[in-house]
């Protein structure tokens, strides 16, 4: 074995350079599978990022297009004077709807055997929609009206191929016979597929009822809990940096703080959904299911990402500039914000965007302080109301979708998480943005 | 303390320019998973059909939804808890302990709980509550002795079901399903298959084999599901041999992917259920902190609207969904519109 070794190191001399010994061929190989290892480390990534990307927007697309039946209505003061002196005024409504519709059918020659039963299967929850448009248009009482409403979830499913007539069990919920009338609706042109802006602008809905869900509200929910964070954590997070980093003298004390900042950095979110259950909603009495304190908790969690991110740009700005600064007389605070703060702001803003994303995206808190669950409230009216009404966020908005039992839901949530991906992405690429455009090298 | 209050709120309202905090004016709601979907239904009907807004309902289980319950009255709390089962003594008391002392209890209707297997999987189309407990039970009967379970496939124990391996997936212990399937499942299985008895002949005392006959095995072969329904779902779409227990609702709304078995020879339906026929049942409840009704707009209106006919009765919505309506729903009602309580009193 040695003397092998030996032998081959004593060829080396005189050999060419040109041909390759077994070491360097050795070597050259072990330089090739490692290249190989990383390309195909790579391709492995891609893959699944391909397979993510595609399996979201496949489940996801149909959440955006719905079956539209148009049909033109009147409806008369006594209907809704009788309609509103019931308890259950949205099912009369629903009658009402149900009773021209058939009419229309008939005007039309089409002599379909169908019941109320079937039409409410098909078309869903009509009644709302038809109390809502006429609570808000009472002028319209009396002449025709030209409405586009949404067909059920299952006829959804049927047009767009995830339903077929094999698959297709009789239920309270649809009938093997009821896609007859579909078939003949979708002749005669009532029925079609068009953009769904009710599931871009749009409320929660009831579990029954999963074409009026939509994501507008919990978007809104969101916003105002990013308001709250960025607010509070962009000027917080940077204070403490700022003086930690310039102008704390270094001991034991500011050793234990920045220790702990890094630690809070790795604490589990769901950690601080505890703490802002306790000590806003139990101790301060702050309202349960608010965006107000979604944010605070949020700010809890995105506080030590914007801090490190601070401190480390802080960092990277050269002592000569700060030098030179002080050496024309400026004072330690203006040499700070006059020419490190500027220079650092980049690397700020790219880390408190991160930060943000990543608190846009985040679940776990939100469960413990009432934001997880059947939140419709609908918008807010006011920027206090934002704040301080109850609200959804979107990640909690596509889980409680995801845990319904009708597949439409689930349709829905990788709708949800389109539209989640898509703020994601924009927030990301502004912060690459951001970082090109002002980034300095020295 | 006190400065560490003002100071927590400040910091709180410090985002807020207008920075008063106003009273809440929705009913807030939080419970059991199995009747979050009836609860979200009528959520979404009552903001629609009355001037207040529509109540946020939260889900989590019905253990968890009563231990918030019970945390206290005042607006921090919440107003309702719905429940898949009976609030229990223990309960009651936490919550006397904590100055919730009016409690209304709602029954809403019933719901029943199916065993359901993949469509294409084998023919698992028979139950009887034996089944399931030799299938799943720590201890089982065999050969007139007491062995820790042994079985492997459903047709070791019963040459009618099919020889596949046994895979069961139950809901876990901090669901109100569990207690269901526990006594009206494991439990009857357990007496009927003669182990019970076996173990109290083995010098156990009877509460404790009840205990005993209510442990399932751990090698795996029987899994608790802590999520929900569509968890279940998952796990059953990944395994042909998988039997899941779900609700009823949640079986109809997904009849293009399960089959459901029959339990002691009776179909589960609405009504089957409704008659008492299908043994694997239970009530479904909410119940309304007294305390409450007055200081958060709607609350009574919420918990009477819930009940009204048109409503929870046959026909309505909630049926529509899968609710078995309760036969005595006038009773609750009248017990609803006199907030009638816990314990007699009223």
């Amino acid at each position: 074995m040695t003397d092998a070794t030996l032998n081959t190191g004593g060829d080396r001399p005189g050999s060419s350079l040109a041909t390759q010994d077994a070491r360097t061929k050795r070597r050259n190989r072990a330089e090739a599978r490692f290249k190989a290892y990383g390309l195909t480390a790579i391709l492995i990534g891609i893959f699944f990022l391909v397979v993510l990307a595609v399996s979201i927007i496949r489940s996801g697309s149909p959440a955006f297009t719905r079956t539209i039946v148009g049909v033109e209505f009147t409806i008369t003061q006594p209907q809704i004077d009788a309609a509103e002196g019931e308890l259950f005024k949205t099912k009369a409504y629903q009658t009402l709807f149900i009773d021209a519709l058939k009419q229309q059918l008939d005007a039309r020659g089409m002599e379909m055997d169908f019941d109320e039963d079937s039409i409410e299967r098909l078309l869903g929850k009509v009644g709302s929609t038809l109390r809502e448009y006429y609570q808000a248009n009472p002028g319209e009482i009396g002449t025709p009206v030209s409405f586009e409403l949404a067909a059920s979830s299952r006829v959804d499913g049927y047009l767009n191929g995830r339903l077929t007539r094999d698959s297709v069990k009789d239920s309270r919920f649809l009938m093997a016979a009821d896609l007859d009338l579909v078939d003949a609706l979708q002749e005669a042109g009532i029925v079609r597929s068009s953009l769904n802006w009710t599931f871009i602008t749009g409320t929660d809905s009831g579990v029954d009822n999963p074409g009026g869900a939509g994501i507008g509200a919990s978007v809104v929910g969101s916003f105002f809990m990013m308001l709250v964070v960025l607010v509070l954590s962009l000027p917080i997070g940077v204070a403490a940096s700022i003086y930690l980093e310039e102008f704390a003298p270094q001991n034991k004390f500011t050793d234990l703080i920045e220790v702990n900042i890094s630690n809070l950095a790795a604490v589990p979110s769901i950690v601080f959904g505890i703490l802002g259950l306790a000590v806003f909603i139990q101790f301060a009495h702050l309202p349960q299911s608010a965006p107000l304190v979604g944010g605070l908790v949020l700010t809890l969690m995105t506080l030590p990402t914007i801090i490190i991110s601070t401190r480390a740009s802080l960092r990277a700005v050269p002592p000569s500039i700060r030098d030179a600064a002080l050496g024309v007389g400026a004072s330690k605070m203006q040499s700070v914000f006059h020419h490190v703060l500027p220079l650092a702001m980049p690397g700020i803003l790219t880390g408190t965007i991160i930060g943000l994303a990543q608190a846009l995206g985040e679940t776990a808190p939100l469960l413990l302080i009432g934001m997880v669950g059947f939140v419709a409230r609908g918008y807010p009216d006011g920027v206090v109301s934002g704040f301080m009404d109850p609200n959804s966020a979107m990640p909690a908005q596509i889980y409680t979708w995801a845990a319904r039992a009708d597949p439409s839901f689930y349709e829905k949530a990788w709708g949800g998480i389109i539209v989640l991906l898509v703020f994601l992405l924009t927030m990301n690429i502004i912060a690459i943005i951001l970082r090109r455009r002002f980034e300095r090298r020295w | 303390m006190s400065l560490l209050k003002t100071t927590v709120s400040a910091a709180a309202l410090a985002a807020l320019a207008a920075g008063s905090a106003a009273a809440r004016d929705n009913v807030q709601v939080a419970g059991s998973s199995t009747v979050l979907p009836y609860a979200s239904i009528v959520a979404e009907l009552f903001g629609d059909n009355t001037d207040f807004p529509t109540p946020v309902v939260e889900s989590g289980g019905s253990s968890s939804g009563l231990k918030r319950f019970c945390e206290g009255v005042g607006e921090n709390t919440i107003d309702v808890a719905n429940a898949s089962r009976a609030i229990r003594e223990k309960e009651i008391k936490a919550c006397a302990e904590n100055g919730v002392t009016d409690i209304i209890e709602v029954r809403i209707g019933y719901d029943g709980i199916v065993f359901a297997s993949q469509q294409s999987g084998p023919a698992f189309t028979e139950f009887q509550p034996t089944d399931i407990f030799n299938a799943i039970g720590a201890q089982v009967l065999k050969d007139g002795e007491i062995v820790a379970n042994p079985h492997n496939s459903w047709a070791e124990f019963n040459s009618d079901l099919p020889d596949a391996e046994i895979a069961m997936f139950i809901p876990g212990t901090k669901h109100g399903t569990r207690e269901v399937f526990e006594e009206k499942v494991l439990l009857v299985g357990c007496e009927e298959t003669g182990a019970m008895k076996a173990m109290m002949d083995g010098g156990m005392s009877e509460d404790d084999a009840e205990d005993a006959c209510l442990d399932v095995r751990t090698d795996g072969k029987s899994v608790d599901i802590d999520g929900d329904y569509t968890e279940t779902l998952a796990r059953i779409d990944a395994n042909t041999n998988g039997i899941g227990v779900f609700g009823l609702a949640f079986y109809e709304n997904n009849t293009d992917k399960l089959k459901v078995a029959t339990m002691g020879g009776v179909a589960p339906s609405t009504e089957t259920i409704a008659s008492g026929e299908y043994p694997v049942s239970r009530p479904l409840y909410f119940y309304v902190k007294k305390a409450h009704i007055g200081v958060i707009p709607g609350l009574k209106e919420y918990a009477q609207f819930f009940v009204a006919d048109e409503i929870a009765g046959p026909g309505g919505p909630l049926s529509n969904y899968g609710l078995v309506s309760d036969p005595e729903l006038a009773e609750v009602q009248s017990a609803v519109a006199n907030e009638k309580v816990m314990g007699g009193g009223s």
